[in-house]
């Protein structure tokens, strides 16, 4: 009986020691991951600048860099095509078939809030006005925050078009970020809304 | 359990620690290279997607 006891004892430390550890693999380990894969990709963003192809990348490739000044001077992220778990994991992920950065329509990213480097962990802190910069290959865009909104997981007429509005026909090029909420949950959406206030083309390198 | 452990443990009381840190030690790259990336996406804490 003792040595049962004993032994079940040992296990639920145990057990209790390989959660701990589980929760700092979430918080550090997972960062690890986003940070290689974001090396590759700004690199490879820096790489194809100079030949400026437009226009679709393919699935896992990089389409721009997202900095927001708000976040500090040094907030950079680069953002992967797709937002299947696998792209997600390497950064904030590009909506496939929503709009181009840029682009007259939505373009729609959606990042980590507490894992994998928790690149939107703090985009709850963008207030109206506040810039929101993509260095696509052609042009750097400047977005404005137009607003944030805390929505189901499924209502997705956020990200349409004109968010809101399933069907309507785009005539602004707006930008919208999506990440979890609240922190550590899978219940709701953090949504934030921007629009494009100022495109700067870029000079070939 | 881990009493039964430490008896199994070769060698004397250095020894058996050294053996110790190498399980414990092994326990842990197991788990964070090999269990903790395949549990990570069944718990969905961090779901950022609409739809």
């Amino acid at each position: 009986m003792r040595a049962i006891l004993r032994t079940i004892g040992e296990l639920s430390i145990t057990l209790g020691v390989v959660l701990l550890l589980f929760c700092a693999y979430l918080l550090w380990g997972t960062s690890a991951y986003t940070e290689r894969h974001q090396r590759l990709l700004q690199r490879q963003l820096e790489a194809e600048q100079a030949d400026k192809p437009l226009g679709k990348v393919e699935l896992g490739g990089a389409v721009a860099l997202i900095r927001i000044p708000r976040l500090g001077a040094s907030y950079k992220y680069a953002i992967v095509e797709g937002v299947e778990d696998e792209h997600l994991r390497q950064g904030p992920g590009h909506y496939p078939g929503s709009a181009q950065p840029g682009e007259v329509g939505n373009f729609v990213v959606s990042g980590h809030r507490t894992t994998y480097a928790a690149p939107f962990n703090r985009i709850d802190e963008l207030k109206k006005g506040d810039p929101i910069v993509v260095d696509a290959r052609e042009a750097r865009y400047t977005y404005q925050v137009t607003g944030t909104k805390i929505v189901e997981p499924t209502e997705v007429d956020v990200i349409e078009p004109v968010p809101g509005h399933p069907g309507k026909k785009a005539v602004k090029a707006l930008i919208t970020l999506s990440t979890c909420h609240p922190e550590y949950s899978a219940r709701q959406r953090l949504i934030v809304f921007g629009s494009l206030t100022k495109t700067e083309e870029r000079d070939v390198i | 359990m881990y009493a039964f452990i430490w008896r199994r443990l070769p060698g004397n009381r250095a020894a058996k620690l050294v053996g110790t840190l190498l399980l414990l030690g092994l326990a842990g790259l197991v788990l964070w290279y090999g269990v903790f990336p395949w549990l990570e996406p069944r718990v969905a804490l961090d779901e950022v997607t609409v739809g």
